[in-house]
């Protein structure tokens, strides 16, 4: 177990009452939903692509406080970023919060490194890691839905 | 506190109660997901393994015998339990889920037809649900669905307008896992059998909590699991009456539900063996067995008392709590509380007070259809069971004021 107050950083927790990003996208070229079952987590991603570049993502659901500060966070890292950019970026945020001892790339992850004490927390992993899989299988063209159930 | 109910000599039963998790004592408050285990349950498998391991009703040898005997003998102690009119009614199985599904697809498959109805209710587990929709769809059956009041009980009017000539089969719930419930099964069994359908009650939440009649509720058959009765996980009971039984056909087949064999024809054997295909969960049965000689010497009627004691001061102290919302506010209820706190997330709930050291189960509770019905997408629970404390409750509500302070 990992300390509580690490885990619920007040930052993380500013994103969970005043998400970024949290609107409609009359223009999406994308659009996904992430569904964890098991809590009721639910959010669609809204992505606009022009060629290989996120020019602009929304978002919109519900869940707990992780996921929707972790969906959040993604959306203001990868506006802007070409889709191979927020690859590198989901695999470094991926081995962070399910395999931490090994040798991240602290550069690529900039703020989401707040959410590093989900490590420490495994049935929470779940939460955090929910919209970068939507995210992933939005821009690989899958449009539809993803879940981590 | 109930005069006489030593539940601090009662914890020393309970060896896991002892532990610190994360540092703090163990408070653990998700006893419908599955109780802990007395002293005497877990000898009591260490104990079959280690003097009489063999196979039931196989062996002319001395040990397959003792293992017989216990086995059997388990299974009066359960018949006399819910006071079943005969130890073939009890049929073992791996828990409540597959008691329902052996009714679904052995009495179902057998009896239920296109245009039939089925009925459940809007409070039922997802172990009620699925197996009648399958059979629904195997059948082209109709399933209808009793529904819930504000305070989360079953809108018995409703139900009698559900009811005709078309109902074959009544699935309910005896005490709800997401909402403390307790309906009406008798009641409700009379006014299905005044129509000639089946009924069955999942008592998986009750048989631990209250002394239950099979006779007395009059159902055609009655589910529960060992593992939430204090007992093994892997180990149920299908009770069924001996003449609905008797009519059914086989759920599973091969050793030991069978009297003869030859490749031209199989007949098999008597009640209730011709449920129990292949070598059972033998120290499961054993396990169970010794968990319901555990709850006999406390009493279900002390037992069911004090948890309504425990109920009503855990009630009183969270509704002090301004945010917070009790889900399921029936008047008629076992000691489980399932809540909201504001607009925080059940799942934060459930990883900051386990940070306190307190299990609580956070979700839909396998009841997606009730948290629907109350239109938010999990709750938090906290449910109890005689080894638990007021002071238990004390730390829950500490717990609670710190969840509220995170998230000030």
């Amino acid at each position: 177990m990992s300390d509580l107050s690490y885990l619920y950083q007040e930052i993380l927790l500013e994103h969970n009452s005043k998400p970024r990003n949290y609107r409609i996208l009359n223009d999406a070229t994308v659009s996904i939903e992430g569904h964890n079952p098991l809590c009721g987590d639910k959010y669609t991603l809204q992505i606009k692509l022009e060629k290989d570049t996120i020019v602009d993502i929304g978002f919109q659901g519900s869940g707990c406080a992780i996921s929707k500060a972790s969906t959040s966070m993604l959306t203001e890292r990868v506006k802007g970023k070409t889709t191979s950019e927020a690859f590198s970026v989901f695999d470094a945020f991926h081995m962070m919060v399910t395999e931490p001892d090994k040798d991240i790339d602290h550069d690529l992850l900039e703020d989401l490194e707040l959410l590093s004490g989900v490590s420490g927390y495994p049935a929470r992993i779940k939460c955090a890691i929910l919209s970068w899989h939507a995210l992933r299988e939005a821009i690989e063209g899958e449009s539809g839905s993803v879940s981590t159930e | 506190m109930t005069d006489g109910f030593k539940v601090n000599s009662i914890r020393k039963d309970f060896p896991i109660l002892s532990q610190t998790v994360n540092g703090k004592p163990l408070v653990y408050l998700d006893n419908a997901a599955t109780s802990q285990k007395p002293q005497c349950v877990i000898d009591s498998l260490s104990n079959y393994y280690q003097t009489v391991n063999s196979n039931v009703h196989r062996g002319v040898h001395t040990l397959s015998q003792l293992a017989t005997d216990d086995y059997e003998a388990a299974r009066s102690k359960i018949r006399s339990f819910i006071n079943a009119g005969s130890d073939q009614e009890i049929i073992y199985t791996r828990g409540t889920t597959e008691s329902i599904n052996l009714v679904a697809y052995s009495f179902g498959v057998q009896n239920i037809r296109s245009g039939d109805e089925i009925i459940i209710s809007g409070m039922e587990h997802h172990s009620n649900i699925v197996p009648w929709q399958l059979l629904c769809e195997q059948t082209g059956a109709v399933l209808r669905i009793i529904p819930i009041t504000d305070s989360g009980e079953l809108d018995i009017n409703q139900y009698g307008a559900l009811l005709s000539d078309k109902t074959k089969l009544v699935s309910v719930v005896h005490q709800s896992n997401a909402l403390g419930t307790i309906n009406s099964v008798k009641e409700i069994t009379a006014m299905a059998h005044s129509l000639g359908a089946v009924v069955l009650v999942d008592g998986a939440q009750s048989a631990p909590h209250m002394k239950v009649d099979v006779q007395d509720i009059g159902c055609d058959f009655f589910a529960f699991s060992g593992h939430k009765l204090y007992g093994p996980t892997g180990i149920g009971v299908l009770y069924g009456k001996s003449e609905v039984l008797d009519n059914m056909v086989p759920y599973q087949s091969g050793g030991e539900m069978i009297k003869s064999v030859t490749f031209d024809k199989t007949i098999f054997n008597v009640l209730p063996h011709k449920f129990e295909a292949g070598t059972p969960d033998i120290a499961g049965a054993i396990g169970l067995g010794a968990a319901i000689d555990y709850v006999n010497d406390i009493g279900l009627d002390a037992i069911n008392s004090y948890e309504s004691e425990l109920l009503a001061y855990g009630t009183a102290k969270l509704e002090q709590i301004a945010s917070l919302r009790i889900i399921g506010t029936s008047s008629h209820k076992g000691a489980v509380l399932s809540f909201t706190l504001g607009d925080i997330h059940p799942h934060d709930i459930g990883t900051i007070l386990d940070s306190e050291g307190i299990a609580i189960r956070t979700g839909h509770h396998c009841a997606q259809p009730v948290m629907e019905r109350y239109g938010i997408p999990a709750t938090a629970r906290a449910s109890m069971s005689f080894y638990n404390t007021k002071e238990e409750i004390d730390t829950l509500v500490t717990g609670i004021d710190r969840v509220l302070e995170v998230f000030s």
